[in-house]
């Protein structure tokens, strides 16, 4: 592969990039920062705390609880919907008009709103008008999400895989494609069970894809905000209140510019951090594919 | 090649079901009168009724919250596709000064909560007086759609290989002749891909949309919360509203969809 | 946006300090090379870590102690010094 020419006249092409998202990201941004030192009573009258909101917020204790419930959501809807999503992209037909209509199956969940999905599955998992809960209530299980934390839960996690299992499939999928079938032919050759092709052909395969995978799911869930606001609202209780939820009752809720600011900005190193470490990962995988 | 056995088939099937049955039970409610879903459970509606529909498509506020949707998704995608495609081709043919933290900061923009940034952005769409209008949402998704597009065009642009731009160059083509006569058009399917995952992300979002707008430019999206909580449930005329917001969707990915499994082969979305 | 002085000299200094490395970049060019870290890294990327650590620890004082914040800051200075000379 040939180096790339070095031209600083680039920037210019790059500049209208910068321009909208320095006004869509950094101003805000910085803004952001800005309320987090301050305690805001109106647009004039505003005095500086320093710290004050931070140490505030880093020893809230509902902050705490909504960060760990944010991660045991994300990580058990990652573990969910990883190997599902896999399996399921082994099993898709890969050519024909069977395939290109799953396809399209799959992708439909992906676009629709956020809180259609949230409607969706309120209608479909109440116990008085849903298929779902009529049907688990019919099975002589006495269930109500609304009522009980743990059906809620798992209501919130049935949802999330129904969402978002179709980004790893079509993720997969497509890095299935690309594998070449004299990797199969030869793999028959030597006599490979189907757990060895997958092991030792496949997976090498999905590697670079599967990270980026995970990067989405990760960073789209720690973000997760309107699905469970339409569908439990954070309850029943706080049981179900996940960080973004936390933050916007704070901020838009209760108008509290200083401490939501400040949470926003703990939020963000949040992200900023897994978002780098994720990033670092794939650039080192992609760069020894290249080698 | 291996022919998908019994076993596969299942798997899929199962999935199929699994993603089908709560969209086959929101279409069922969209078919069935309000009375009809409170005090009857049917799993096939025995009275299928489009009264729901009728209802959206006469009244004013439904019609308004669509066309104010399509209106920032349209101006988001455009705005994005436009502004991205000049840097994602010096991404994918140039070297320069900070080009990978460059790229790595748009990729951050990609992956951060919207909720970070309500505050400051109804501050600022306020005080620039493009609140409640489509401007101001479109503006703000372009905080995600155009790191986005940049990430999608990049890869779609480095599957073209550099000769073209060498051979044109040969051939008399300007950088701007080039890029608009025969670059572009080799390009399609990672337009309509970009495109596709641009739609995508503005249409679902509600948080920064419902934020962003008051009565005049109140998406769909946002009509349907709030007649929730106003008219005290209707859950046909919700069910139909919903059906009405995947159809965009579905349209969209069916245009892709040759295109699709490329987009996500570069894994960049 | 609601300035302060603090945060107005805060990002003032990153500005100054992307800068100079902008500059610097140009006149004597860094080659990615490792470490004590865990990666290949360029004066760009030590700089992005030593910001990203400096957030952390005070982060984690603010967290921990009551003690006054600029010792976090001398912390973090440290850190960032010797990720800068030997990361």
């Amino acid at each position: 592969m040939r180096t790339k020419p070095e031209r600083q006249a680039a920037w210019l092409m790059v500049l209208p990039v910068v321009l909208v998202v320095a006004f869509s990201g950094v101003v805000p941004l910085m803004t952001v920062v800005n309320y987090s030192v301050q305690d805001i009573l109106d647009v004039d009258t505003r005095f500086f705390v320093g710290f004050d909101w931070y140490r505030d917020a880093l020893r809230d204790v509902r902050l705490h609880e909504a960060l760990w419930r944010q991660l045991v959501f994300s990580f058990t809807a990652l573990a969910i919907e990883l190997p599902l999503g896999i399996l399921v992209a082994r099993c898709l037909p890969r050519q024909g008009r069977a395939a290109s209509l799953l396809l399209v199956l799959c992708a439909i969940p992906l676009l629709v709103p956020l809180n259609v999905v949230g409607t969706i599955w309120q209608i479909f998992a109440r116990g008085d008008i849903g298929m779902l809960g009529a049907a688990i209530n019919g099975l002589g299980i006495d269930y109500n999400y609304t009522r009980e934390p743990l059906h809620a839960w798992m209501t919130l996690v049935a949802m999330d895989v129904w969402h978002w299992t179709s980004l790893v499939v079509l993720l997969g999928f497509a890095g299935l494609s690309s594998i070449p079938p004299a990797y199969y032919q030869a793999a028959d050759l030597d006599g490979a069970g189907r757990w060895q092709v997958f092991r030792h052909v496949e997976l090498p395969h999905l590697r670079a894809v599967l990270l980026i995978a995970v990067l989405l799911r990760l960073m789209d869930s720690l973000m997760i905000y309107t699905e469970p606001f339409v569908l439990t609202g954070g309850g029943p209780g706080n049981t179900t209140t996940f960080l973004s939820q936390h933050l916007a009752t704070i901020a838009v809720g209760q108008f509290d510019l200083g401490p939501a600011a400040a949470f926003s900005v703990i939020y963000f190193l949040l992200i900023l951090l897994l978002c780098w470490l994720f990033h670092t990962l794939v650039v080192a995988g992609a760069e020894r594919d290249d080698a | 090649m291996r022919s998908p056995g019994l076993a596969s088939r299942l798997v899929v099937a199962g999935y199929s079901l699994y993603l089908l049955l709560p969209l086959y039970w929101l279409l069922a409610m969209a078919l069935k009168s309000n009375r009809d879903i409170v005090s009857r459970l049917e799993w096939i509606p025995s009275s299928p009724t489009l009264a729901n529909f009728a209802e959206i498509f006469s009244n004013p506020v439904w019609l308004d919250g669509f066309v104010n949707s399509l209106a920032y998704v349209a101006i988001n995608t455009a705005l994005s596709v436009a502004v991205a495609l000049p840097a994602a081709y010096a991404f994918s043919r140039y070297r320069f000064l900070g080009d990978k933290h460059l790229f790595f900061w748009l990729l951050t923009n990609r992956m951060s909560p919207p909720a970070v940034f309500l505050l400051p952005f109804f501050q600022l769409y306020s005080a620039l007086g493009l609140f409640d209008t489509p401007w101001a949402v479109a503006l703000a998704h372009c905080l995600f759609t155009v790191p986005l597009a940049v990430w999608i065009l990049e890869g779609f642009m480095s599957g073209i290989p550099r000769d073209i731009d060498d051979m044109a160059r040969v051939d008399g083509h300007s950088l701007p002749s080039f890029f608009f006569r025969i670059f572009l058009p080799a390009l399609r399917g990672g337009i309509g891909v970009t495109v596709f995952f641009c739609f995508m992300f503005s249409w679902v979002e509600l948080l920064l949309a419902r934020t962003l707008t008051g009565s005049e430019a109140k998406p769909i999206v946002v009509v349907m919360t709030r007649t929730v909580s106003a008219s005290g449930l209707d859950w046909g005329v919700l069910a139909a509203a919903g059906v009405l917001t995947v159809l965009p969707g579905v349209v969209v990915v069916w245009f892709v969809r040759k295109h699709l499994v490329r987009g996500f082969a570069l894994g960049r979305v | 946006m609601a300035w302060t002085l603090p945060t107005a000299l805060f990002f003032s200094a990153i500005a100054l300090v992307l800068l100079v490395l902008g500059v610097a970049q140009r006149h004597w060019p860094t080659v990615a090379r490792r470490g004590f870290l865990p990666l290949a890294t360029t004066r760009g990327d030590r700089f992005f870590i030593s910001l990203l650590t400096a957030a952390l620890i005070h982060l984690g004082w603010l967290a921990v102690t009551d003690l006054p914040v600029p010792g976090a800051s001398a912390l973090a200075l440290f850190a960032g010094a010797v990720i800068m000379a030997k990361g």
